[in-house]
């Protein structure tokens, strides 16, 4: 294929084949109306290979992975292996750098919790000197946000500061939803330990300028965090590129099972870091009056792991590398610009986050004027478009934009140009049922 | 669809007995965690307990128009009456948003609530419904009046459920 082809949004017959694949986006909803999905940023639909790969684990592999001398649970580790091995590839890691978690929340947190539990006596007995003062946190230290976050790159950080006496701080954001890059240089200081922050926003669409928060960072020292639970699913992502130190995405986001996330880490920090759950599976050796632990990635998948999660979460990067992910941002660029100018040409509609395309992925909240999210919502439901309301679960995003709530689209590979048709009719009976003139 | 009844964005658009008065004996704030939609409610008793009679119930409500709509009618159905007969209203109004539309609901006990039986059919939006009327037997428990003896039990107020992602 030319270059040009690689980099172009699916075709008709194409999409036609993709969205064969989700059996779900055929069903109908609310009496009988063909069900119009632009919720993919909360949750995305999963292909028939992704469920085939679950339930053929099951059907034909299922054992408990790395316990067991028998056949089927040589089988089952290996699948599971395998798995990472996939993972791994498709954002550019190294296989061992790649640890399974429930999701991106318990990656997030997984990080989080290896500073405090780094204070714990004999925590980081072993570990080179220098590396060990990279998880030393307390009074003092800083620990730098951005006010974009979604929760998850949050409230374990709040938390974090809060065990350990270190202050919180974050970076602003512009009306329009980018990061203030002024901010960048006096919030993020010598001081500063620890930087996490969105790849893409959950809300607002915005996708931050990486090589100049990485850049700051490193320069000070702080260790980097990345939420890529919204740019994974939507855009090639190599961890090598990015140049942060941490990553997180969940596989639910990227057509991939439910219960399943990644938290992938240089390997030289991640062998530095103190467990976060333990129990089962992530020791070396184990006595009665204490235990040593097995190397990362296991050390960080206590118990039983999720193998046919695994499995799924592989064959959905095995569906996406298959689509193209360059193809898969274009496709999903070209409906954020027709939705964007869709929007546009209704003024009783304000898009919150960025108006253009330029650096902005495929979230697009908006508010109605004088018309509730809730209400939006039900609407647009009515007509058989499901869309997310509320906010997000970035309340002080919203608080910042001087909202309680928006109403989001979001897209995946399979939308179409005919969905966000369909969204923008539905969402003109919106000013009519409530009375709004326009 | 049925949800959104004349009678509802009505309410909606010009609420009743809007706005925090005094006097007030008690004053509690409740929020819908998933939207983040908020009201701030007082209560004003006169008498004791059950026979009370409410002489004022005053709010400052941010939300979607079910929200402000069945706080609205919370108002109309017990300002002026007594705590029992308003605590008769609460679970009436509960039984029948909760019934997935099985429960018609009786005017005489809920007045304008009967607009919201289309609201039993989303099991989303019933919170939004109730998240007044929650406030509402909050506010009563933190004036004094002992809730539990009129079977209001407390799993419909929102103000403790956790966050929803």
């Amino acid at each position: 294929m030319p270059d040009a082809a690689l980099s172009r949004a699916f075709t008709a017959a194409e999409s036609a084949a993709i969205r064969g694949d989700f059996a779900i986006l055929s069903r109908t909803v609310r009496g009988g109306k063909p069900l119009v999905y632009l919720d993919s940023g909360a949750t995305s639909h999963k292909p028939r290979q992704v469920l085939d790969a679950e339930r053929a684990f099951y059907e034909q592999h299922n054992s408990a992975v790395h316990r067991g001398a028998h056949q089927l649970a040589e089988e089952a580790t290996d699948a599971y292996e395998s798995a990472r091995a996939t993972v791994a590839r498709f954002i550019g890691a190294q296989t061992e750098e790649v640890v399974f978690t429930k999701n991106a929340t318990e990656g997030l947190n997984l990080v989080a919790y290896a500073f405090s539990n780094a204070a714990a006596a004999g925590a980081m007995d072993g570990v080179d000197a220098r590396v060990a003062a990279r998880f030393a946190l307390g009074v003092g230290d800083e620990i730098v946000i951005t006010e974009m976050e979604h929760h998850a790159n949050l409230v374990p950080w709040q938390e974090l500061a809060r065990r350990t006496g270190a202050t919180l701080r974050w970076i602003g954001i512009t009306d329009d939803g980018r990061l203030e890059l002024d901010d960048l240089d006096t919030v993020i200081t010598d001081r500063t330990k620890i930087v996490a922050f969105t790849h893409v926003s959950n809300v607002l669409g915005t996708i931050n300028p990486v090589a100049a928060i990485v850049d700051r960072a490193r320069a000070v020292g702080a260790l980097t965090v990345m939420d890529a639970c919204q740019s994974v699913p939507h855009l090639a992502v190599d961890v090598v590129d990015l140049g942060v130190d941490f990553l997180a995405f969940s596989g639910h986001k990227m057509f991939g099972p439910m219960g399943i996330g990644v938290l992938w880490g240089r390997y030289e920090l991640l062998k530095a870091m103190p467990p976060f759950l333990t129990g089962g599976s992530m020791i070396e050796v184990v006595h009665m009056e204490g235990s040593t632990y097995a190397a990362p990635p296991q050390r960080f998948e206590a118990g039983v792991p999720m193998a046919a999660q695994a499995v799924g979460l592989a064959a959905a990067c095995d569906y996406l590398s298959a689509l193209g992910m360059p193809r898969v941002t274009a496709h999903e660029h070209a409906l954020t610009e027709a939705l964007l100018a869709g929007l546009a040409q209704r003024p009783w509609v304000r898009v919150i986050g960025p108006a253009d395309g330029k650096d902005r992925g495929g979230a697009v909240a908006f508010a109605v004027d004088g018309v509730h999210p809730h209400d939006v919502g039900q609407i647009l439901d009515d007509s058989g478009v499901a869309v997310r309301t509320g906010h997000h679960c970035a309340w002080p995003l919203h608080r910042r934009m001087n909202l309680t709530a928006t109403t989001r689209a979001s897209f995946a590979a399979y939308n179409t140009v005919a969905e966000v048709d369909a969204l923008l009719m539905a969402l003109d009976r919106v000013p009519a049922v409530f009375g709004v003139a326009v | 669809m049925n949800l959104y009844q004349e009678i509802i964005l009505e309410h909606a658009k010009r609420p009743h007995h809007a706005g925090l008065r005094d006097p007030f004996d008690a004053q509690v704030h409740h929020i819908n965690p998933t939207c983040g939609d908020e009201v701030t409610l007082r209560v004003h008793l006169v008498g004791e307990d059950g026979s009370a009679m409410i002489t004022d119930l005053s709010y400052d409500a941010v939300g979607c128009s079910i929200s402000i709509a069945s706080t609205s009618v919370l108002a109309d159905e017990v300002i002026g009456h007594s705590v029992e007969d308003a605590l008769t209203s609460f679970s009436a109004m509960r039984r029948m948003l909760t019934s997935k539309g099985l429960d018609p609901g009786d005017e005489d006990e809920i007045g304008d609530g009967v607009a919201f039986v289309g609201v039993s059919k989303y099991p989303a939006r019933i919170k939004c419904a109730l998240l007044g009327w929650s406030a509402f037997t909050d506010a009563l428990a933190q004036a004094g009046v002992d809730i539990t003896r009129y079977a209001v039990r407390s799993n419909t107020v929102t103000r403790n459920t956790p966050e929803i992602t």
